[in-house]
């Protein structure tokens, strides 16, 4: 097994995560791409479309859309019907507002560059928030 | 972040939970942002409906509540987006006894907290417009984009929990569009043609907002000749923000911030994208569908103003919808108020069509009305509304108004 990869970023927001990871250089809304009932992404133009993002450590490009996705993390989280952790290259108020009511893992701004590329769909990922830092592996 | 001592007093709870949290919340959300301070702001508006709130998010804003009046009232004049449903015809809507139940829930909660249930997203054209430099903390994308390109003041896009955070302190954290830095033109663009009607500035908008693409990109626009009205920039704006995530544009020539093009931006270092009529047109295209049955039309988000209640019951005079097609006009309950007094809801809704009060349709179960509803194929005039439906299971198209009203008395698409 090779040696864990770690990954600085900015400081994000959110407690200690850890889970598998769910990656595309897609990116993310959580009222324009996911049915939140059955926790899997709606939108048929959506890279992961039909794909479950339940206790996963989703990866992705930047945050889309409105300020719904605020209230819907809570809400998705209170149901466990969420992720356990986001990553993002670029992520926008929004998804810091809604990651710190629902004490959501989130982080952006790696330094290694595009986490898209980073990480690997499957690979076992930690998340820090408050270090900025990110262990793969 | 710097704290002054009003906000270290509520940080370590003296004025109470509520505060507390507040203070707390958006401490996190700063730090995040490299929020030097905070910043006061005048007013607070919060995406409010049941649909994103939820159980949980209703039973959060009940826990508030139960703090003392003292500790829970909001500090700053604090405005609701939106909500579910419109109590009047929820169940015509295929909505449950369930969603209006959370949804009177929600309202006492808010009101609990002193929030005013004004419902909508066009605060801009009906309640207070902000002043130029004026800082916010504005929730729905469409009113942030709006208030701060238009009209020159400064707001982040706030999600519920940040705007009532806001609204609980008076203040928000001091970040992106708060400082001038983030307020300069990244995105050069050249309109090579001028939108006719509302789905044309939604058009421009959505591809505006799709080549620009990020919450810290700010387009700034040439070539528009002479201002549009404010429903032309207010479809625009919407759009932009939902295709790119946008919260500021500047129309050179038009917008307070942007008398040159010199004033906003370097324009030597930017790359000018061009966008013509034929691009604005293939736009339309790719949610097109010539010659289908029509389910649902929906004239909504943003909210229609006075100015467009009238339009469509001019459209709809002595004409009669398809039995097989719903045809729903969404605006805010002040307006609603207006077009009743002078009689522009009877000549909608003499023609089949229903008028919602306060909703703005896409924040009010949308997947579960289509289902209930057996709705698919829906055509409108917002560019906003076929971007976000597209993952609601619904097959959007998006046409003029005139064409949708036509389409909505036909039955099928042209």
């Amino acid at each position: 097994m090779s040696a864990p990869r770690l990954l600085r970023c900015h400081v994000g927001v959110g407690p200690v995560a850890e889970g598998e990871a769910l990656v595309t250089d897609d990116n993310f809304s959580a009222r324009y791409d996911l049915d939140r009932i059955k926790g899997i992404f709606s939108r048929p133009q959506h890279k992961l479309h039909g794909q479950s993002y339940v206790g996963k450590v989703l990866v992705v490009n930047t945050a889309k859309g409105g300020v719904a996705s605020a209230w819907m993390l809570h809400e998705m989280a209170a149901r466990g019907l969420a992720p356990v952790a986001i990553l993002f290259n670029r992520f926008n108020p929004i998804l810091a507002q809604g990651a710190a009511l629902a004490d959501m893992a989130i982080c952006d701004r790696f330094a290694d560059g595009d986490i898209t590329r980073l990480i690997e769909t499957g690979e076992r990922v930690k998340v820090d928030p408050a270090a900025g830092l990110v262990t793969v592996g | 972040m710097r704290l002054t001592d009003i906000e270290e007093a509520m940080a370590r709870g003296e004025q109470g939970a509520p505060r507390q949290w507040a203070i707390q919340h958006m401490q996190q959300v700063g730090r995040a942002f490299d929020a030097a301070d905070f910043v006061e702001v005048h007013q607070a508006h919060i995406m409010a409906d049941t649909e994103s709130l939820g159980e949980a998010g209703v039973a959060f804003l009940e826990r508030l509540g139960e703090a003392p009046p003292a500790e829970r009232r909001v500090r700053v004049p604090t405005i609701t987006d939106p909500r579910g449903t419109d109590f009047a015809h929820y169940r015509k809507l295929g909505q449950t006894d369930a969603m209006a139940a959370l949804e009177r829930r929600a309202i006492d909660a808010f009101e609990a907290l002193g929030v005013l249930m004004t419902d909508t997203c066009i605060n801009y054209q009906t309640i207070m417009p902000p002043l130029p430099g004026e800082h916010q903390a504005y929730g729905d994308t469409g009113v942030v984009i709006y208030s701060n390109s238009v009209l020159g003041a400064r707001s982040n896009f706030e999600g519920g929990p940040s705007a009532l955070a806001a609204a609980l302190t008076g203040r928000t954290p001091r970040y992106g569009l708060h400082l001038d830095e983030n307020r300069r033109g990244t995105h050069r663009f050249v309109v090579r043609t001028r939108p006719r009607d509302l789905a044309e500035w939604g058009a421009l908008g959505a591809l505006v907002g799709r080549a620009a693409g990020s919450y810290w990109a700010v387009p700034v626009i040439e070539g528009i000749n002479g201002p549009p009205d404010s429903d032309a920039l207010k479809h625009m704006g919407a759009a932009m923000a939902s295709f790119g995530s946008i919260p500021l544009f500047h129309l050179v020539g038009i917008t307070p911030e942007a008398p040159t093009l010199d004033a906003v931006c370097d324009p030597a270092s930017l790359p000018v994208r061009e966008i013509d009529a034929a691009e604005l047109k293939s736009f339309f295209g790719e949610y097109g569908a010539p010659g289908e049955k029509v389910d649902v039309v929906v004239f909504a988000a943003p909210q229609l103003s006075l100015i467009e209640m009238q339009q469509v019951a001019d459209l709809l005079d002595g004409r009669r919808i398809h039995e097989g097609t719903a045809l729903l006009v969404a605006t805010s309950p002040g307006v609603a108020a207006d077009a009743d007094r002078m009689r522009l809801t009877e000549r909608i809704e003499a023609s089949g069509a229903l008028v919602l009060r306060g909703m703005c349709f896409y924040q009010s179960y949308a997947r579960e009305m289509g289902i209930a509803n057996g709705w698919r194929r829906l055509l409108t005039n917002s560019a906003k509304l076929v971007n976000i439906l597209g993952g609601y299971g619904y097959a959007p198209s998006l046409m003029s108004m005139a064409a949708c009203v036509d389409a909505a008395v036909r039955g099928r698409t042209p």
